[in-house]
């Protein structure tokens, strides 16, 4: 491996990296350990090994991280309105800025009514939003709007860059982060920073089971996408001090290599991140027959019956009624799940919710791990006396 | 025509063991397969190929054993595989990954038409696909979800944005990541196994790439560094609901009710 340094003089062939390689890339050889192509890099080795035989090593860059401050946000508009996970990342964005004593600043690109809808932030507590109005910008594509929000990287020299994981979101942020040669961090649930303005970013990763926690250290600035309803919202400010900077847009910057041929309104009934009550119907529903009782728990409730991902790939549902990371996130006063096993994927995407009840038949089923309330029953026997005692009660009103 | 399909070969399960104690991630299943994702990628690549003609070659970055993946896109009918593997490319993050990739396409004479799944089941990014497009300078649509139409120019493709559906026409060279479930990935074809068993699949390293910079691939190009894992922290203040299955039912309802959930 050419990064990974093996360093036999201080090796004692312990074995413990060899043991606790995830990716059995490790064994033993002679007089010292062999690195095989199975190797992620994941570092490991690095941490365990007791003799500090193995490390990392890494071309030094000389990097000037003051040259680089603030936060900046990128706002995303939907049908003329702003959309709601940008109070979210304002809200975080001045949590952090409080630490390091940075701005918190946004980027706001679109066509008519822009610039209006950029005076709306200010009352977060926003220093500044810089607008990129022009009839070009209207409808989003992602490279003219890579082109402008480039042009404001360029000139303000943001330390962090913080945007919503919305299916634009993640459409631009990868465009912008190779633009500029640094590091993105997708779906952060949780952010934090250095007093040197590195963030703290945590997210969900290799699939399942396990928290990451991701450093963009030596490079400016720093890209991560938060999913909407992961974050607190800002709290209005009472006397707001930012101030609205409209950026000349140059044809240039319009010119796409998309062309829109038309935009329609998607119907929309509510969606499951606007539900207050979800029942989840999970593996252990097994069969149609389980999903109608937890179907007929949902209306009994007045909320909405929603799945984890192995039930919509089973057919039950569609993606839309899907909680998880390749679904929806979700913070609903109150969440039921049933026959919910609890897979990361899937709790780090319900886990604000204000009151999870889980009923599983598993006792060690993970989902218990992260309920306020656990049955540890068959849901075929709680959900219908469930269900029976939400409809006598409606009948007794 | 000439497309070029992104696959990557994941692991089988999703399933981490984690020591309880300790917090450390146990060893993974070796078992792999293909990202599901990409089965709509390379679907969407072959019927554009029917209706207009032309080649798919399937891409991708990995361990030598990827071939059994690209034997596997043989199977279903795409013409040329090329596989980048070097322990230099180890230990990419999504810019390093898309930097390797779009290395390989310029290196295999590039693409009218790039296509990727949506995202794989292991990183979860959904990023790479954009990334590739911005260092090959060209225009992307991300999360199809429909290819509307195809000629010789440009295609036209659909996308569901929160709360608007867009059309959009794109001029070649382009590149789309596919939504899953926009069409039917055909099965292995017994017939075309034993065409293609001799085929070979060609295999690219660090040398074959034009540029030699070595600060741009793998974990030395990679600005983001996994700093430590854990499992997902546990909850404190939980209730344990205990009795007979009635009794359950019912002690939940009158929680619910007393705090005025419900």
């Amino acid at each position: 491996m050419d990064f990974l340094k093996f360093d036999a003089d201080k090796c004692s062939l312990c074995g413990v990296c060899v043991e606790g390689c995830p990716f059995g890339a490790l064994t033993i050889e002679g007089s010292g350990i062999l690195v095989n192509e199975k190797c992620r890099m994941c570092g490991l080795c690095v941490r365990r090994c007791p003799e500090k035989a193995f490390r990392f090593e890494q071309r030094a860059k000389s990097f000037d991280k003051e040259k680089w401050r603030n936060f900046l946000i990128f706002v995303e508009q939907e049908r003329g309105d702003i959309h709601p996970v940008t109070y979210e990342l304002i809200g975080e964005a001045r949590k952090m800025a409080a630490k390091v004593n940075y701005e918190v600043h946004c980027v706001i690109v679109g066509g008519k009514g822009t610039a209006q809808n950029a005076g709306k932030l200010l009352s977060y507590g926003v220093d500044k939003v810089f607008v990129y109005e022009h009839p070009g910008f209207e409808g989003f594509r992602a490279d003219c709007y890579a082109d402008a929000v480039s042009d404001c990287i360029a000139a303000n020299k943001p330390s962090s860059v913080l945007i919503g994981a919305t299916s634009l979101g993640r459409s631009l942020a990868p465009r912008l982060s190779t633009r500029f040669h640094t590091g993105l961090t997708a779906d952060c649930t949780t952010l934090d920073i250095r007093p040197n303005s590195d963030m703290i970013q945590i997210r969900p990763a290799f699939g399942g089971n396990i928290m990451a926690q991701i450093g963009i250290t030596k490079s400016r600035p720093q890209f991560a996408t938060v999913r909407y309803h992961v974050m607190d919202r800002a709290e209005r400010v009472a006397n707001p001090t930012g101030e609205v900077i409209v950026c000349p847009v140059t044809e240039e910057m319009t010119h796409s290599g998309i062309q829109i041929l038309s935009s329609e309104v998607i119907d929309k009934v509510k969606s499951l991140e606007e539900e207050d009550i979800l029942v989840v119907a999970g593996r252990g529903a097994r069969s149609e027959k389980g999903v109608e009782l937890c179907r007929a728990l949902a209306d009994a409730l007045g909320g909405q019956l929603a799945f984890t991902r192995p039930m919509v790939e089973n057919g039950f549902g569609d993606t839309a009624h899907q909680i998880g990371l390749s679904g929806r996130t979700v913070r609903p006063k109150l969440i039921i799940t049933c026959g919910v096993s609890g897979a990361i994927q899937f709790t780090s995407c319900m886990t604000g919710s204000e009151c999870i009840v889980a009923i599983n038949e598993d006792p060690d089923a993970q989902i218990f791990q992260v309920a306020h309330y656990c049955i540890n029953d068959d849901l075929f026997r709680i959900v219908p006396k469930l269900t029976e005692l939400l409809k006598n009660r409606k009948e007794d009103d | 025509m000439k497309i070029i399909v992104c696959m990557k070969q994941v692991p089988a399960g999703t399933k981490v063991d984690i020591d309880p104690e300790t917090g450390a991630m146990k060893r993974m299943s070796g078992e792999t397969r293909t990202n599901p994702y990409d089965l709509f990628a390379l679907e969407t690549a072959l019927q554009l190929r029917e209706q207009l003609g032309g080649t798919v070659t399937v891409l991708t970055m990995g361990p030598p054993q990827a071939e059994e993946m690209m034997r596997d896109a043989y199977t279903c009918g795409a013409d040329d595989a090329v596989i980048l593997s070097d322990r230099k490319f180890a230990g990419a993050d999504v810019l390093a990954t898309s930097y390797a990739l779009a290395q390989g396409i310029q290196v295999i004479g590039g693409a009218d038409l790039i296509i990727c799944g949506r995202q794989t089941t292991d990183g979860d990014t959904a990023q790479v696909g954009p990334a590739i497009a911005e260092h090959l300078a060209i225009p992307h649509a991300a999360w199809v979800a429909e290819v509307v139409s195809a000629d010789e120019h440009a295609i036209c493709v659909r996308q569901d944005l929160v709360s608007v559906s867009q059309i959009s026409r794109i001029p070649y060279p382009c590149l789309i990541t596919i939504d899953k479930d926009t069409c039917v990935p055909r099965l292995p074809s017994y017939l075309l196994k034993k065409a293609t068993a001799d085929r070979p699949i060609r295999i690219l390293g660090f040398s074959d790439m034009s540029d030699q910079d070595l600060s741009r691939y793998g974990l030395i190009g990679s600005p983001t560094q996994v700093e430590r894992m854990f499992a997902p922290p546990v909850m404190e203040r939980q209730v344990v609901i205990e009795g007979t299955a009635e009794e359950k039912a019912e002690k939940l309802f009158s929680i619910l009710t007393d705090k005025k959930i419900i």
